[in-house]
């Protein structure tokens, strides 16, 4: 039977029928058609699909849509801002090379904007612990490591 | 993913009336390990009673002697809770180093306890500072909830509604991370408390569990050379591709000298 769920996602409030089954993240790309939210394992190890729900980073792929009924949501098209500027963690990413394939780089963004947010100004010990979620095939970390640190000042200017 | 029903509880008294009705339902609460389980189909349940907008299933009070955490707290609302770290940082640690940031934003005490994975963090914590599961229905003490392997005293249908962990002198958790998982290859809770000195270890084997033998040396002396030449039997110990059971043994004593050590601060 399929059920009701509305949530707000980048700002807009969305809303659809959808099977009880519909992962948050299948819902996100299949539905909502973002895209930029991707499935690495679908096993929770890799954070591919990491995006904010009400402000904290989770793993979309190992949750019920139905679990972000009335939440807030933010994928990584909801980050830059409205003009098409690049978030600050973003830029960084691109200032640094943090990213080759780019396979794994909407979830290590979602996943740093999250980590700077809960240590504001991390150690470099701190944001590769705190990198234990996501994983990535290509860049052998050093780089997103460093645009991390890069960024943290900039994105605890934002607030 | 297979087709099942879907209901979200509004009380702990609703999802209860759920549960009871349905044999074939189970709770969901951060999903953490029930989904991936459900996905594997070493779970299927008909229905899920999703916990998640119950409020009084959320939340962390501290009175001076108890810290009373509800099931649906998140492991993250435990790592930044200024009570937790005051009253009992070892167990801000502990939530600390379970999995990574989006499983502990989603994880939660209740599910976690329940779950009773072999390699699980909390359990340790519960079984280590001696602290009272509350549920539904009843309160049990921790040396009677953890039965076995995925197995707890909880009947069908029983709610773990929240944990009181008494406040002890001093407590110390180290693991062994197993690095893919990030579960504990062996994990040591150490506390000593107002009854005595407690020694929990997770990992090792198929369930949480004392060792009576370092409990009487630390309470002798509360040191990590006193348990420095206590060593586990292997026999009984878990074996996998990631330990055999003599290497847990042998982590076992390492684990519970370093958290002595981290009790002491
Ligand atoms: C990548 C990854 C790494 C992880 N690493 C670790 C780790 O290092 N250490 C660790 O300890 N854990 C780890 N976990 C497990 C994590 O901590 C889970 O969150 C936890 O074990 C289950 O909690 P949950 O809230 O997600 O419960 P769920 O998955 O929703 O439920 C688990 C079980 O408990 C039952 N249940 C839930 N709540 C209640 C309740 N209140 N009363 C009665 N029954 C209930 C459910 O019916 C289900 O059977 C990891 C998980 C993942 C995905
Ligand atoms: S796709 Fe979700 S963690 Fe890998
Ligand atoms: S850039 Fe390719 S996986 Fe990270």
């Amino acid at each position: 039977m399929p059920v009701k769920v509305s949530m707000t996602v980048n700002g807009k409030p969305v809303a659809a029928e959808v099977e009880e089954r519909t992962l948050l993240v299948s819902f996100i790309r299949e539905h909502l058609r973002l895209t930029g939210t991707h499935v690495g394992c679908d096993t929770a190890q890799c954070g591919a699909c990491t995006i904010h729900m009400n402000g904290n980073a989770v793993k979309a792929c190992n949750m019920l849509a139905m679990q972000a009924e009335g939440a807030d949501i933010l994928t990584i098209e909801g980050v830059a801002a409205a003009d098409g500027t690049l978030h600050p963690m973003q830029e960084a990413f691109r200032e640094h090379h943090a990213l080759q394939c780019g396979f794994c780089t909407p979830g290590m963004v979602m996943s740093a904007i999250d980590l700077v947010k809960r240590h504001p100004k991390p150690t470099e010990a701190v944001v590769r612990a705190e990198l234990d979620g996501n994983f990535c095939r290509c860049t052998g970390y050093h780089n997103i490591v460093k645009a991390i640190l890069d960024a943290a000042p900039k994105v605890a200017a934002m607030r | 993913m297979y087709a099942f029903d879907y209901q979200k509880a509004k009380s702990v008294a609703d999802a209860a009336a759920a549960l009871a009705k349905n044999p074939d339902a189970k709770a969901l609460a951060g999903g953490q390990s029930l989904i991936a389980a459900m996905k594997l189909r070493l779970a299927a349940p008909q229905a899920l009673v999703d916990l998640g907008s119950i409020a009084e299933l959320r939340g962390i009070k501290a009175d001076g002697k108890h810290l009373v955490i509800g099931a649906m707290t998140r492991h993250s609302e435990v790592v930044f809770s200024g009570d937790v770290k005051k009253a009992i940082p070892a167990l801000a640690h502990l939530a600390g180093e379970i999995g990574d940031r989006m499983v502990r934003n989603m994880g939660t005490l209740g599910g976690s306890i329940a779950h009773n994975d072999p390699a699980a963090d909390y359990p340790a914590a519960v079984l280590g500072l001696g602290a009272t599961v509350e549920t539904n229905k009843r309160k049990v003490a921790a040396d009677d909830f953890f039965k076995g392997i995925y197995e707890t005293a909880l009947e069908p249908g029983e709610l773990v509604t929240s944990v009181s962990f008494p406040i002890p002198k001093r407590a110390g958790y180290v693991k062994f991370k197993q690095p893919a998982s990030r579960f504990a290859l062996v994990g040591v809770f150490v506390a000593e408390t107002g009854s005595g000195v407690r020694v929990a270890v997770t990992g090792a084997s198929p369930c949480v569990f004392r060792v009576p033998e370092m409990e009487k040396a630390l309470a002798s002396k509360f040191a990590p050379e006193s348990v420095a030449n206590i060593k586990l039997p292997a026999k009984g110990l878990n074996s996998d591709i990631h330990a055999s059971p003599e290497y847990r043994a042998h982590l076992v004593t390492v684990m519970a000298k370093r958290a002595v050590q981290a009790a002491l601060g």
